[in-house]
């Protein structure tokens, strides 16, 4: 079917590193070394040449304070002219879709044929902050004039001064953290503890199935130590093969310690990892010989209010894609819901099945999702995008969706169509 | 230092003044780089005369013409075609009086250094009276003099000290180093650095305020120690004394050169400059027309003729290598990757059988650059992006592109075949896969290939990055395409290299075998192992047989030997003896396994075992006359060389004896094997070898290459 506006952007292939627990086997690594990791084995996969890439865009939510721009870095890699221009941008959690989206927007423009779209996050390696007076104080010392006057200006700070501020994964604008609003969810959409550790237990089952039969390592590129006596990480290490309802049942709920329902077992961990999608015109694929995995039909981006259900906006922009698609619920042939909590997931569902749109699991993150992947902020769109597009090949599936819950309440829905 | 010939076609000099300060532009029109020669020199004495008549003129800067470089040195040629000591010296004494001439110009000189400023063209830089160099990476600096056998006889070895001391002097000219300018300008050759684009702009200014009276102020290098060391004449003395403990470690005794450089140093700094510079010229003449000079620069010119020989009658153009595989990421795989990546920056995909290989091949690669960055050879930008270049893991995935795919993996025929049509399956149509064998006929492995034109032998030595010579071998089949672009890789990546005919052993390992397999031979009849390896350093070797024995490994030597004899028989090569299989049997593999010959201990060489002669039944009682342990070590290996060269392994005799050298440190004061046996005659190499094969056996029955030259009084070098 032909593309919406006239040139089709073909997922050509992608990548990406194990998703390692923050602060795990990948702890070393900036979230510039896992993005360039995946941007260059993705090469080497595809035997491209890097002269054929146009422009480089990747994803990152918590960037580096040494690093603000990973995508041009990415781009700087030796196997990729230096004369292609680059980008970073951060779409919260949809990051990586956000890239791939705004590859898409520029193949289909006629502005590049072939872009290297992705995302990468090291949550081992956030940016630690000084507190507000000693910046200022620290500032001012270093424009004094003398040595006198940096030592008058030193003698101001306090020990309370030296606390280092971490960021918080909360709004901005409500102060309610991630888990808060999915405590807030599960409690207003009705969704059981029960409910929500199956969810979390489906997802590691179906992970620990794909682990196995080698369609999730298909598209993991192991990584290499850097140095002597590193570890080789093949996959990803927050699937659990040992995990069980009753063991699940034992954590206490994190958020809200009396009534509350969202753990750790059924909440995604924070991550390390990168991922790199290689995507051009449907013309340019076939010139340079590829057979593409799918092809991108169209996408949407919604937001709700943070202080209503904050992670409730891909009920919005599904079905505004699958308009924009021209095409129904009962016409998809697999889905990928981004776990960020079980209690989210459950709740997209629910404002799904509440459209009268009827809930088939059987399609849905069957090689189970964030929870028991991981969820590197940045990265995890390109992952997506991968597992879905390699796995529509494999069942040879005409229509595939994308839903994806963001910070900010925002949400993100894709449709990728196979032919 | 490079070679030039024609005279001057137009003015290598041309001048205008601006404002007081004339900007004086040398630029040798026919050559690719800027060499002081006779007309060169006379062009120089008639601008200055003439700057110096010109009333408008208050001071000079001085520049290149050149894009990257500046003044590579002295005219070679001239220099080769001097006959006499007293000849020579009047031609260092004549470019003497020409820097004096400068030095005491009237009018102040400043110059901007860009690109190479070596030996005579940096002397002239040192008489001037300001110095500017580009922080560039083509901007090297230095004094190489010495590694042709003579020294910096144009004042070098009077005004260089005087500038940066005693001890830093001295440790650029003993060495004949090269320094990048960052380096020359804190050791204080060059009173200032920066960026190329301002060059121009700040020697110009340098001139302007010298014109004005203005004259730089040097402290002295090297603080306390450096007062301490160099600002008296005790620590002087200590200084010498050290230096010249050092050179004599470093060369044997075996060249010259250092110690006259350090007495010219000595000299002048006692006795003062004109004194000095009298000393330096006499012996500047001495030197020259010493064999070991002449020796080094036929080396000289040989590698020269070697970077631009392609390797093959009417080479096709190489196709340029930007990729590169390499299968079997073990020592010599990764030895392989790290030195394309230094040298090259050539992208690099590794293989192996399992990623744990891969991870270690790769970080193996990666410490040649960790190595450049600890010895500040590049930045760490430089170092980030480099390593970016390697790359791996356990498919072949990435080969795809590779112009160029050396296998590295385990020296067995069916293995590398089997490496060879699975990767021929992804290379590109036109890439070029190598196999770094050293003892599997190339022939052979092309076998397996669907097209054997593309196959072809790059043997490189161990450790990659260290060892100067690659041996390229085409086999039967190997497209003249395929030499010339394994043969421009490997001289892109800094080798040497020699291409030589497939047969076992090809050049390197085939010439070399008789000198460790007759050790065997020699501890049975009672040498000592230090005898023996003594005397092999003596005569110039960097190690003895039996150490390099160790070095190689028992069990190697072992199987090598019998690759040799199979393919050569008795008559040509012997077996290392029965002994040195008695020894591999007892677990003694050399330095790897701790024990052979010698005992190791913390990587360090502990001295002779005395227990293996027990284990090989014999007693050391002193065995062959020590001249006569030489000689078969030495001639031995002529006779091999000269066969082979007959049979036509090695293209001429210049490839020979640089393979040599390069390959494994044949004493290059002698000029390799070929030109060895030149100098002691064929006539007599062939009675020595008769009369030791009368006493022990055909192995040393002179072989019908030198046999003919003996008759016909020729020579390998005609």
């Amino acid at each position: 079917m032909p593309s919406l506006n006239g040139r089709r952007v073909a997922v050509v292939a992608g990548v990406r590193t194990p998703f390692a627990k923050a602060g795990t086997s990948l702890k070393d690594a900036r979230a510039v070394d896992l993005g360039r990791y995946a941007a260059r084995e993705l090469l080497e996969r595809t035997n491209l040449d890097g002269t054929e890439v146009d422009e480089v865009i990747f994803g990152q939510v918590v960037p580096s304070a040494l690093v603000p721009n990973v995508g041009r870095e990415v781009s700087l890699l030796p196997q990729l002219p230096k004369e292609i221009p680059a980008y970073s941008l951060n779409r919260a959690c949809a990051s990586a879709n956000q890239a791939i989206t705004a590859a898409q927007d520029q193949i289909v423009l006629g502005h590049s044929n072939v872009i290297i779209a992705g995302g990468a996050e090291a949550l081992s390696d956030i940016p630690i902050l000084a507190s507000r007076r000693l910046a200022d104080i620290l500032v001012e010392a270093s424009k004094a004039k003398s040595l006198g006057a940096r030592i008058k200006t030193f003698a101001k700070i306090r020990p309370r001064d030296l606390v280092p501020v971490s960021p918080a994964i909360a709004e901005p604008s409500t102060g309610e953290s991630m888990g808060q609003s999915a405590e807030k969810m599960a409690k207003e959409n009705h969704i059981s503890r029960e409910a929500q550790d199956r969810w979390a237990l489906r997802s590691h089952k179906l992970a620990v199935q794909g682990t196995a039969d080698g369609r999730l390592t298909a598209e993991i590129v192991p990584w290499l130590p850097t140095r002597p006596g590193g570890e080789i990480v093949r996959q990803d290490n927050g699937i659990r093969t040992d995990t069980s309802l009753e063991q699940m049942a034992k954590l206490k709920p994190v958020f809200d310690r009396r009534y509350g329902s969202v753990t750790a077992a059924n909440s995604s961990p924070l991550t390390d990892g990168a991922s790199a999608v290689l995507l051009m015109s449907d013309e340019k694929a076939r010139a340079l010989g590829y057979e593409p995995l799918t092809y991108i039909r169209s996408y949407a981006v919604a937001a709700v209010d943070p202080g209503w259900q904050l992670l409730q906006a891909p009920i919005f922009a599904v079905p505004m894609a699958l308009e924009r698609a021209g095409i129904q619920w009962k016409d998809l042939g697999l889905i990928e819901i981004h776990e960020a909590f079980a209690s989210q997931v459950l709740s997209n569902l629910q404002g799904f099945a509440a459209k009268g749109w009827e809930i088939n699991e059987d399609i849905i993150n069957v090689m189970g999702g964030s929870i028991a992947i991981g969820h590197p902020f940045g990265a995890t769109g390109g992952r997506i995008v991968i597992t879905l597009s390699n796995e529509m090949r494999r069942r040879d599936v005409q229509y595939g969706l994308i839903s994806v819950c963001a910070q900010g309440g925002m949400g993100f829905a894709m449709v990728l169509e196979r032919r | 230092m490079v070679t030039m010939a024609p005279p001057l076609a137009s003015p290598a000099l041309t001048w205008d003044v601006d404002d007081g300060i004339a900007t004086v532009v040398l630029d040798l029109k026919s050559q690719p780089v800027n060499v002081i020669s006779r007309p060169v020199k006379d062009e120089f004495l008639a601008c200055f005369a003439a700057l110096r008549d010109d009333a408008r003129v208050r001071a000079v800067a001085f520049f290149s013409g050149k894009a990257d470089n500046f003044i590579a040195g002295a005219d070679i040629e001239e220099f080769v075609k001097l006959g006499s000591a007293a000849e020579a010296e009047r031609l260092a004494a004549d470019g003497q009086e020409m820097l004096e001439r400068i030095a005491r110009f009237p009018k102040p000189i400043a110059v901007g250094i860009h690109g190479a400023c070596l030996g005579g063209g940096f002397e002239f830089a040192l008489a001037c009276h300001y110095r500017v160099a580009t922080d560039h990476p083509k901007t090297q600096i230095g004094l190489p003099e010495v590694q042709l056998g003579i020294l910096p006889a144009a004042g070098g070895c009077q005004r260089l000290p005087r500038l940066v001391g005693a001890r830093a002097a001295l440790d650029m000219i003993l060495a004949g180093k090269t320094e990048r300018a960052a380096k020359a300008f804190r050791l204080g050759m060059v009173d200032e650095l920066v960026p190329p684009a301002i060059l121009a702009e700040i020697t110009l200014a340098a001139a302007r305020r010298m014109a004005g009276g203005w004259r730089p102020r040097r402290k002295r290098q090297g603080g306390f120690v450096g007062f301490l060391l160099d600002g008296n004449p005790l620590g002087r003395r200590l200084v010498f004394r050290m230096a010249r403990k050092q050179v004599l470690e470093r060369t044997g005794g075996h060249y010259p050169a250092p110690l006259a450089a350090l007495e010219a140093v000595e000299y002048g700094l006692r006795h003062g400059m004109a004194e000095g510079l009298k000393r330096e010229a006499q012996l500047f003449g001495q030197l020259a027309v010493t064999d070991v000079s002449r020796k080094l620069v036929q080396i000289f010119f040989a590698t020269n003729q070697l970077k631009k020989d392609p390797g093959v009658a009417n080479a096709p153009p190489p196709a340029r290598v930007h990729r590169l595989g390499i299968i079997g990421s073990g020592f010599m795989g990764s030895g392989i990757a790290g030195t394309a990546v230094a040298q090259a920056e050539v992208d690099v995909r590794m293989k192996d059988a399992d990623l744990a290989r891969v991870a270690q091949g790769i970080l193996a690669a990666r410490a040649i650059l960790d190595d450049r960055l600890k010895r500040r050879r590049i930045t760490k930008y430089e170092y980030a992006r480099l390593i970016a270049l390697l790359s791996g893991s356990d498919a072949y995935a990435g080969f795809g592109r590779a112009e160029l795919t050396i296998e590295a993996v385990f020296e067995d025929l069916a293995v590398k075949q089997q490496v060879l049509r699975e990767v021929e399956q992804v290379l590109p149509h036109d890439g070029v896969f190598a196999s770094n064998t050293s003892t599997i006929p190339i022939t052979r492995i092309a076998e397996a290939a669907h097209d054997p034109e593309r196959v072809i032998g790059m043997h490189f030595f161990s450790p990659v990055a260290k060892m100067p010579l690659l041996e390229v071998i085409p086999g039967a089949r190997t497209s003249p395409q395929t030499i010339s672009t394994a043969v421009a890789f490997g001289r892109r990546i800094g080798k040497t290299v020699i291409v030589v005919k497939d047969s076992p052993g090809f050049w390197v390992n085939r010439i070399l075998a008789p000198y460790p397999n007759e050790v065997g031979h020699l501890l049975a009849e009672g040498a000592s192992i230090e005898d023996i390896d003594s005397m092999a350093v003596r005569f110039g070797f960097p190690v003895g047989p039996v150490t390099l024995l160790d070095e190689v490994g028992l069990d190697v030597a072992v199987k090598v030997a019998g690759v040799m004899q199979e393919s050569y028989g008795d008559h040509i090569i012997a077996a290392p003896g029965p002994g040195v299989a008695a020894l591999v049997k007892a677990g003694r593999l050399g330095r790897k396994s701790g024990r052979g010959f010698y005992i190791y201990k913390g990587g360090k060489k502990r001295g002779v075992d005395e227990s293996v002669y027990g284990l090989l039944g014999v007693h050391p009682n002193g065995g062959p006359r020590p001249a006569e342990i030489l000689q078969r070590l030495v001639l031995g290996m002529v006779n091999e060389a000269a066969r082979a060269l007959g049979e036509g392994v090695a293209r001429n005799p210049r490839d020979g004896d640089i393979g040599a050298i390069f390959g494994f440190g044949f004493p290059p004061f002698r000029g390799g094997p070929l030109r060895y046996a030149d100098d002691l005659g064929a006539e007599r190499v062939v009675s020595d070898l008769e009369r030791l094969a009368e006493r022990h056996g055909v192995r040393f029955t002179p072989c019908e290459v030198l046999q003919e030259h003996a008759r016909q009084g020729t020579k390998f070098y005609s």
